[in-house]
C-alpha cells in the first residue's frame, strides 16, 4: 500500500528523524491559513506540494513555491483540483520553503537479491532515482543491512563517506540512516525514500547560520502482508485514490486490477491470470482486468468477482480460467450460474476449468448452456472472437 | 534419482490438524510419500489422518523419534517464520513452507537462519515439490504429473499445473517439479534449483515458468548460458501485458522502476540460448525443438 508524502513523514517523525514541519490544507482558505503560520514563524517563503501517490508532480506543476499568504491561496486553488496522471488532487502540503545548500537521496529497499534489506544512497539527490540508475549507475551506493543485527552504525557511515558527507554532518546522516531503518522495521514497509535528503540552512543560535540534514521529501510503501499487525496504519489508505473496485475486491478476498480492456478475466492463481491477460493480448484482444479469486474460493467469491467484472461497462465478453487444485472446478461452475441468474447485462462468456472436480463442473455448466473450451489457447481464441461479436 | 524431494523422504507435517494440512497429508499420502510424523503442539501422542500418523508436540521430536527428514508446513502468516526455525533447530534438512502472506521483513531473518545452519527452504507462498512416482510435498495435483527427465521449475502454482499437464499429455514426464513461490524473499531461487537439475544424473532438459518482478530470471539466464550448455531448456514468463506499478497478485510480482519486465526477462533468456514461449502449451514443442527426446 502506497501511502501520501504527509503520512510518511509523520512516520518518519515518530523514529525521531528531522522532518520540517507542515500543514495538510483541503481548501485555499486552508493553504493560506497554513501559510500565515509559517510566514508568523519566520519563513521567507512556503512551499505547497499536491499529495498524490503518483510520481512526477513536480513536472506536472503540482509543487510550487509562494511568498504571501494571498498568494499561496492562489497557488493553492490552482494546485486543488488539478488533474495529475488522471488524479484529481484533493489535498496539498504546506511548508516552509528551505533554504537547500545540497540534495542527496537516500533509501531503504526489501532486496530480493541480497535477501536483506538494502539502504542506497546518492549525491544526485532531487531527482527521480530510476533516472540516475539509468543514466549513472555509478552514483548509487549501496550497503545491505545485516539480517539479523540490523543496519550497523559502521554500515551507515560507509555510505554517508561515499556520497562525501563529513563532519559535522556525517554522525547526523548515520542516525538518519539508522532511522529509515527503524521506520521500516516498525511499519513492515517495502520501502522508505527521502528524497531530497537536504543539507539545509537554518538559523542558529546567536543569529549564526547552521548546516541541518532534514528530510524534505517522504515516500514510503507499506508491505501488504504485514498490515493486520499494524492496524493505525490502516487510517492512511486513500480511498479518494483508490479505484472504487479495490475496496469491493478486497471485501472478496481476491486480487483484483482494473485495465482498460474489453474482455474481463475471470482466474485462479496469479501466475496463470497474469498468462491469461496475455494470451487475450495474444490473439488480439485486450484484457479487462487481471483478476485471481485466490486458492480455494467459494461460490460467493465468484459471484461476486462476476459482478464486479461486469460493473465496467466497457466490459464485452468474460473469459474464466480455472486450473483447479484446492479450488473445486464445481465450486466456481456453480457461483457462475449463480451469478448469471442474477446478472442485469448479457455478456457473452467462454469457460474453460480443469483439475479437481472438473467432470462435475463440465456437466453444470453443459445443463446451462455455457458456451466452453478445453485449452488454454483455445479458450482465450474464443473469448477474443466473443468480444469483436458483440462490438459489432 | 531427482532433487529435493525423493524415495528417502521421510515427511513431517507442521500443521497437520489443520484443514489444508490434513487434505493435503491424504493427497501426499496417496501419492505414496513416506509421511512419518505430524506436529501440533499439546497434542503429542495423538495420531492423525485415521490413525496412520503419529503426532508429535515439537518438530525435533518428530526428527528424532520418527526419522523425519523433510518438513512441510501449513502453518498460517502469523507462526509459519516459527515453524520454519523450529524445522531449522530440529535438524530438518528440507524445510517446505507452502503459507501465503508472510510479511517480506520476517523472512529476512529466517532465510540467514536457513542459510547458516545448512538447511533448504522451499518456498514460501509455493505449492511445494513433487518428484512423480516417488514424492510429492505439498498442494501440486498428483494427477497432472508423469515420471520422466524433464525437470521443472515455477515461481508460480496453477501456472505451473498448467504447464506440466501440457508437458504429461504431450508424453514428456518430469524428474522433480519445483514451486519456489511467488514472494520477494524466498528460501531457494531459480539459480539454486538449476545447480540442482545441473547436478542430478536423471534430469536431461528442464522448463522454467518466470514472471515479471525482479531479476532472477536473468540469474537464472546468465547460469544457463554458461553452466548449461547442451540441455534442452525452454521457458514461459507471465505478465507480458502487465501494467507497471502494480502488484499482480503475488507479492513479488511487480514491475517497479521500469525493470523487471517479461520483455527483459526473455531477452535475456533467449540471448542465453533458452528457448521462450508464448503460451504455456507450446513448452513440450519447445523442448523437442531444442533437441530433447524423452
Amino acid at each position: 500500500m502506497k501511502i501520501q508524502e504527509a503520512d510518511a513523514k509523520s512516520l518518519l517523525l515518530a523514529q525521531g528523524l528531522p522532518v520540517p514541519s507542515w500543514i495538510v490544507a483541503r481548501t485555499p482558505a486552508e493553504v493560506a491559513a497554513a501559510a500565515r503560520t509559517f510566514f508568523e514563524a519566520g519563513a521567507g517563503k512556503v512551499v505547497i506540494k499536491a499529495q498524490v501517490l503518483v510520481g512526477g508532480r513536480g513536472k506536472a506543476g503540482g509543487v510550487k513555491l509562494a511568498g504571501s499568504p494571498e498568494e499561496a491561496a492562489e497557488v493553492g486553488s490552482r494546485i486543488l483540483g488539478m488533474d495529475i496522471k488522471g488524479i484529481t488532487v484533493r489535498k496539498v502540503l504546506v511548508g516552509a520553503a528551505a533554504d537547500i545548500i545540497k540534495e542527496y537521496y537516500l533509501g531503504a529497499i526489501v532486496d530480493r537479491g541480497s535477501r536483506r534489506i538494502t539502504l542506497m544512497a546518492s549525491a544526485e539527490g532531487g531527482v527521480e532515482i530510476e533516472e540516475v540508475a539509468r543514466q549513472n549507475p555509478g552514483a548509487i551506493h549501496r550497503v545491505s543491512a545485516d539480517p539479523l543485527l540490523g543496519l550497523l552504525a559502521f554500515q551507515a557511515r560507509t555510505l554517508g563517506l561515499a556520497i562525501g558527507l563529513r563532519d559535522p554532518l556525517l554522525a547526523p546522516f548515520v542516525t538518519i540512516a539508522q532511522g529509515l531503518f527503524a521506520t521500516m522495521k516498525a511499519n513492515d514497509a517495502d520501502l522508505v525514500e527521502v528524497n531530497p535528503l537536504a543539507i539545509v540552512t537554518e538559523s542558529g543560535p546567536g543569529d549564526a547560520e547552521v548546516q541541518r540534514l532534514v528530510c524534505l521529501d517522504a515516500k514510503i510503501t507499506l508491505d501488504d502482508s504485514g498490515l493486520s499487525r499494524h492496524p493505525s496504519l490502516e487510517a492512511f489508505r486513500d480511498l479518494d485514490e483508490e479505484d472504487p473496485t479495490d475496496a469491493q475486491a478486497r471485501k472478496l478476498g481476491i486480487n483484483f486490477i482494473h485495465l482498460d480492456g474489453t474482455i474481463g478475466c475471470m482466474v485462479n492463481g496469479a501466475g496463470l491470470a497474469m498468462t491469461t491477460m496475455d494470451l487475450v493480448k495474444r490473439f488480439g484482444g485486450e484484457p479487462a482486468n487481471f483478476l485471481d479469486i485466490g486458492g480455494g474460493a467459494r461460490h460467493e467469491t465468484v459471484a461476486g468477482s462476476m459482478e464486479l467484472i461486469l460493473a465496467d461497462p466497457k466490459v464485452k465478453a468474460i473469459l474464466v480460467n480455472i486450473f483447479g487444485g484446492i479450488t473445486r472446478g464445481d465450486e466456481v461452475a456453480a457461483g457462475l450460474i449463480e451469478a448469471r441468474a442474477q446478472q442485469t447485462r448479457n455478456v457473452p462468456m467462454v469457460v474453460r476449468i480443469v483439475g479437481t472436480n472438473a467432470a462435475e463442473a463440465a456437466r453444470l455448466l453443459k445443463e446451462a448452456r455455457f458456451e466452453t473450451a478445453t485449452s488454454l489457447d483455445e479458450a482465450a481464441e474464443k473469448a477474443v472472437a466473443l468480444s469483436k461479436g458483440s462490438a459489432r | 534419482m531427482s532433487i529435493l524431494v525423493g524415495s528417502d523422504t521421510r515427511l513431517v507435517v507442521q500443521g497437520i490438524t489443520g484443514r489444508e494440512g490434513e487434505f493435503h497429508t491424504r493427497a501426499s499420502i496417496a501419492y505414496g510419500t513416506k509421511v512419518v510424523a505430524g506436529t501440533r503442539p499439546g497434542k503429542g501422542g495423538q495420531t492423525a489422518i485415521d490413525g496412520t500418523v503419529p503426532i508429535y508436540d515439537t518438530v525435533a521430536e518428530a526428527a528424532r523419534q520418527a526419522g523425519a527428514n523433510t518438513s512441510v508446513i501449513y502453518i498460517p502468516a502469523g507462526g509459519a517464520p516459527d515453524a520454519i526455525l523450529e524445522a531449522v533447530d530440529a535438524g530438518i534438512a528440507t524445510i517446505v513452507c507452502i503459507t501465503e502472506g508472510i510479511p517480506a521483513l520476517d523472512m529476512i531473518p529466517v532465510v540467514e537462519a536457513v542459510r547458516r545452519a545448512g538447511a533448504r527452504l522451499i518456498g514460501p507462498n509455493c505449492p511445494g515439490v513433487t518428484s512423480p512416482g516417488r514424492a510429492k510435498v505439498g498442494i501440486i495435483p498428483a494427477s497432472i504429473h508423469m515420471p520422466g527427465r524433464v525437470g521443472v521449475v515455477s515461481r508460480s502454482g496453477t501456472l505451473t499445473y498448467e504447464a506440466v499437464q501440457a508437458m504429461t499429455d504431450a508424453g514428456l514426464g518430469q524428474s522433480t517439479c519445483v514451486g519456489i513461490g511467488g514472494d520477494p524473499i524466498i528460501g531457494t531461487t531459480f539459480l539454486d534449483v538449476l545447480k540442482l537439475f545441473r547436478d542430478d544424473p536423471e534430469t536431461e532438459a528442464i522448463v522454467m515458468i518466470g514472471e515479471i518482478g525482479g531479476s532472477a530470471e536473468e540469474e537464472a539466464a546468465a547460469f544457463a548460458a554458461e553452466h548449461l550448455k547442451g540441455v534442452p531448456m525452454a521457458a514461459f514468463i507471465a505478465g507480458r501485458t502487465a501494467p507497471p506499478g502494480r502488484r499482480m497478485g503475488h507479492a513479488g510480482a511487480i514491475i517497479s522502476g521500469g525493470s523487471g519486465t517479461a520483455a527483459e526477462k526473455i531477452a535475456a533468456l533467449e540471448a542465453a540460448g533458452v528457448r521462450v514461449a508464448d503460451s504455456p502449451t507450446q513448452l513440450p514443442r519447445l523442448l523437442l525443438e531444442a533437441g530433447y527426446r524423452p
